[in-house]
């Protein structure tokens, strides 16, 4: 039972985890909650449903189930990223000047017009993913585990290892470190702060991208409400890691999984979302930087 | 917008994304056509004499329910109750700088509390108001402790956190708040033995509250604790510095922006002779946000402004119900590019 719960927390975790990253990263650069990150994950588990119906009618998914799955990613990723990459330009790039409340609440808005926008081409009821993926049942002493848990689970150690390199070892990681460090500086030293800002947005949303397809996946379900509810979770997460910090997003994304599927398991599963944010608030209580956040004092 | 067109292709289809792409082009050159033709667009000022404002708009006011039919007068008691609720959030947001994104939360504390003490207790809207009002500034009182420490963004997703806890526990706590079915039967508020069960009643019952709530908050924003309040949402740091007690007056702010939202609640669980936990949700929340935005943050008859606009447009557009999310979401975006200081322009300036 423990364990049990331990594993589907850390599927849940993962997700969260991933949404998670793109929240911190937008953070950390921008210092802007961006509310329409849960709107683009969403995007990316229709996205997924979209494109591996097309390829299903048009014969490829019989053909070749591999190579329609891995074109099914790679075209929803690409999607997702354009998307984040439009919003950033459109609804956050002129406000870049402007007080803190206001591109605030240009992402929410931005995040209202997404869900309805989706609402309205794609109709309001929940969609199917098509079951295309064979799911094996793994039984191991009492424990049962789906082949889409581990994928999950593995998929996201790996993105996460993958984007710690990234940031850490490449030139544009190190590039973004510099802006999310101090923005002016950065810009003297010749570093393009719009690019840089650009392929956080696109990094994010990619992220969130596999992260809707993979639920969509584990679930079997998508609704045009779903990246809100997620948005909110992964944001949780974020916030409990520390805003801003990236290794702090994993972490507090794992953390969050596990709190939520150990609640459900052994208090009461009505108030499964409640947990989240009541872990939240004592955390900020006692920490208010969340657990990896470093104290940075007032910002002028 | 080749760009957006391509973009949309895969929730459009082919066809939907070259309709848009012709749309968009059509609609950015009569917007540039306009533009040429007509110079800078001239942006609206609406004059914000207030005193003369508020006498003018009383005749109308009282006449109203008297000249408009049934569905507007209702109409006009749920704009009545936003803008209560409005002012209360302008409270929080727009006079102390705190963003707060769990409003609904007291909204629903009040409107349930209201329900709670009329049907079980078997209070009357008189003597439960009170009791309502008490309540819910507590509740804002309490999460001031937690919200006390944090700063801007933090301070948003722990009032958010907290909305969202308070709706769980009214949507699951089925021995109390019969969770999803709600609480029916709330009755009426009674004056001097008669009930005011009619529209019209409710409808000055109303007004004579947002009447109450403008002026209040008006001569508050003016007081030496409106002035402690911005002093606070410009600086922090230099408001402390200057000996204001900050934990004082936020814990003032939360609570005092708690109160209306109480009344609020209150008012709309007797209208609606029902509540459930769906009124109280999130976007509910952001709802409110966005009408202070729209008509002018921090400013009475902006608030009043956006909240009029935007309980009475979605009723006069009904056609395009399905669009108005859209249309609203996209306006918020618009709004902050183009006019961030709201309709009625004074917003951020004070005016003492």
């Amino acid at each position: 039972m423990f364990l049990q719960q331990i594993i589907n927390g850390l599927t849940v975790g993962g997700v969260y985890a991933l949404i998670a990253l793109g929240y911190t990263m937008v953070y950390g650069i921008l210092e802007l909650i961006n509310f329409a990150h849960g709107e683009i994950y969403m995007i990316g588990a229709y996205l997924g449903i979209i494109f591996l119906g097309i390829f299903t009618t048009a014969g490829l998914t019989q053909y070749s189930l591999p190579l329609s799955l891995f074109l099914t990613v790679v075209l929803s990723v690409l999607f997702c990223s354009a998307y984040g990459f439009t919003v950033e330009k459109l609804a956050y790039k002129p406000l870049r000047n402007a007080p803190r409340l206001n591109p605030l609440i240009s992402a929410i808005g931005v995040s209202i017009f997404l869900q309805n926008y989706v609402m309205l081409t794609q109709g309001a009821t929940d969609k199917v993913f098509p079951h295309v993926l064979p799911v094996t049942t793994i039984e191991f002493s009492g424990i049962t585990m789906t082949s889409l848990q581990i994928i999950i689970i593995v998929v996201s150690l790996l993105l996460m290892a993958g984007l710690h390199l990234f940031i850490m070892k490449t030139r544009t990681g190190k590039a973004m470190r510099a802006v999310a460090q101090d923005k002016v500086m950065a810009s003297l030293l010749g570093i393009d702060i719009d690019r840089i800002i650009s392929v956080t947005f696109i990094i994010g949303s990619g992220l969130a991208a596999v992260a809707g397809l993979m639920v969509a996946m584990y679930y079997g379900l998508v609704n045009y409400s779903i990246g809100y509810i997620a948005g909110i979770k992964a944001f949780t997460a974020a916030v409990l890691g520390g805003i801003g910090s990236v290794p702090g997003a994993m972490i507090g994304g794992f953390v969050l999984g596990l709190i939520e599927s150990l609640g459900a398991g052994y208090l009461s599963s009505e108030y499964k979302d409640a947990y989240a944010f009541i872990v939240l608030i004592l955390i900020l209580m006692v920490k208010p930087t969340g657990l990896l956040g470093k104290s940075e004092g007032h910002k002028p | 917008m080749l760009w957006c067109a391509l973009l949309s292709m895969p929730f459009m289809g082919i066809k939907g994304g070259a309709y848009l792409f012709v749309g968009l082009c059509v609609t950015y050159s009569v917007f540039i056509l306009l533009t040429h033709t007509f110079g800078k667009i001239r942006k609206p000022v609406i004059p914000a004499n207030t005193t003369l404002l508020t006498v003018l708009l009383i005749i109308p006011a009282v006449a109203f329910p008297l000249l408009a039919g049934d569905y507007y007068t209702d109409v006009a008691v749920l704009a009545g109750i936003y803008i209560i609720l409005a002012l209360g959030v302008n409270v929080v947001i727009g006079f102390s700088g705190l963003l707060h994104l769990g409003f609904a939360a007291f909204y629903g504390l009040g409107a349930y509390s209201n329900a709670l003490l009329t049907t079980v207790f078997g209070l009357g809207f008189w003597s439960a108001l009170p009791l309502t009002l008490v309540l819910t500034s507590i509740a804002g009182f309490l999460l001031a402790f937690p919200a006390l420490r944090l700063r801007g963004d933090y301070l948003a997703i722990v009032t958010l956190g907290f909305g969202e806890i308070i709706r769980l526990v009214l949507n699951n706590w089925d021995s109390v708040t019969r969770g999803p079915n709600g609480i029916s039967n709330i009755p009426a508020p009674f004056i001097a033995g008669f009930e005011l069960g009619g529209l019209i009643f409710y409808y000055y019952l109303v007004s004579g509250f947002v009447f109450i709530a403008a002026f209040v908050v008006k001569r508050v924003h003016r007081s030496r604790t409106g002035r402690a309040w911005l002093a606070i949402r410009e600086d922090e740091t230099a408001a402390e510095a200057m000996g204001i007690n900050t934990r004082k007056y936020k814990f003032m702010a939360l609570s005092f922006g708690a109160f209306w939202a109480g009344l609020a609640g209150a008012l709309f669980a007797s209208k609606m002779h029902f509540v459930s936990p769906e009124s109280f949700t999130f976007m509910e929340s952001v709802f409110i946000v966005c009408m202070i935005i729209l008509g002018g943050i921090a400013s009475v008859p902006g608030v009043i402004f956006g909240s009029l606009i935007l309980v009475f447009l979605p009723e006069v557009l009904r056609e395009f119900q399905l669009y108005r999310m859209l249309a609203l979401g996209a306006g918020l975006v618009l709004m902050m590019i183009f006019r961030p200081e709201g309709l009625v322009k004074k917003g951020y300036k004070h005016d003492s």
